[in-house]
């Protein structure tokens, strides 16, 4: 089965990176842009065919290795 | 003093490191590849480089603290070892949680690349027993992920454990409490982002990074 996993930064944590889309959606006319907030999308293959199981392994991955959780949140979708 | 450098795909300033080991101690390091599952007999102090290890693919620092050895760093670190980790290796320690807190983009997004005045905050640590409290000396940055990022209760808990070795006078990239450096609870693992390596003689435009070394190799040798 599939596995999404979205990481953003947690709300609260300055994201320069989405500053500067901002200001660019600005520079190019886009009015009414309050804020943008950039992050990463993970899509992971498995092997594992039972939902749950596979959200447990994926959770353990996220805690592992793939969001740094001191200044990141992540958000698993299972398909 | 032994030291070990560490050595990732993508490190860039190990050699400048291992330059300033060498320059101290007069003894060669150990130049140890991310792939070894162990630091060499009698190593006093492990060294963790600047670069772009694993091609910052993820994050900075994230792979690089997941390699093989860093198990081998991390047991070091458990025991009582000497780390310093610069630039990217001040990633890689936040990274495997040698370290509070997280590098981030700099404030102004801008890859940085000039010498910062710092101010020595502390010390009592082996790397700064070699400076006078309170001095401004220069060191050179050169980063794009060095904006120190921990919560206020961890700031207020670094400054109170007397934790934070270094201080930007003039902090370039919005790091939290102007923290160029700070020190683990047993005051024996330093990440920075400045580069002491880079700074050991007057020609590189500044030589106060050598006292950092000396001050390793005194504190080694009256141990």
């Amino acid at each position: 089965m599939k596995a999404r996993v979205q990481v953003m930064l947690k709300n609260g944590v300055l994201d320069p990176q989405g500053e500067a889309v901002r200001h660019a959606l600005g520079a190019l006319g886009f009015d009414g842009v309050d804020g943008v907030r950039q992050g990463k999308v993970i899509e992971l293959d498995l092997d594992e065919t039972d939902p749950e199981r596979a959200r447990h392994s994926v959770t353990q991955m996220c805690e592992k290795l793939l969001a740094n959780t001191v200044i990141e949140s992540y958000r698993i979708e299972i398909a | 003093m032994r030291a070990a450098v560490i050595v990732f795909p993508g490190s860039n300033c190990d050699r400048d490191m291992a330059v300033a080991f060498q320059r101290i101690t007069g003894q060669t390091p150990a130049m140890v590849w991310h792939k070894e599952t162990v630091l060499p007999d009698g190593i006093d102090v492990v060294g963790l480089p600047g670069g772009f290890s694993y091609g910052d693919y993820l994050r900075c620092g994230a792979i690089a603290a997941r390699s093989p050895i860093c198990r081998a760093v991390a047991d070091f670190a458990a025991t009582g070892g000497i780390v310093l980790g610069v630039c990217n290796g001040f990633q890689v320690l936040t990274e495997m949680g040698l370290l509070p807190g997280a590098l981030m983009r700099n404030a102004g997004i801008k890859f940085l690349c000039r010498t910062e005045a710092l101010e020595v905050v502390t010390t009592d640590s082996p790397f700064t027993v070699g400076y006078t409290l309170g001095d401004t000396i220069a060191i050179p940055i050169a980063h794009h992920d060095g904006n120190y990022t921990v919560g206020p209760e961890q700031l207020a808990q670094l400054s109170d454990e007397d934790r934070i070795a270094f201080r930007y006078r003039d902090t370039p990239n919005g790091s939290a409490g102007d923290i160029a450096g700070v020190l683990s609870q047993n005051r024996r693992v330093l990440g920075m982002m400045p580069h002491p390596e880079r700074a050991l003689e007057a020609r590189q435009g500044s030589a106060d990074g050598a006292a950092l070394f000396a001050g390793l190799a005194e504190t080694l040798a009256t141990a």
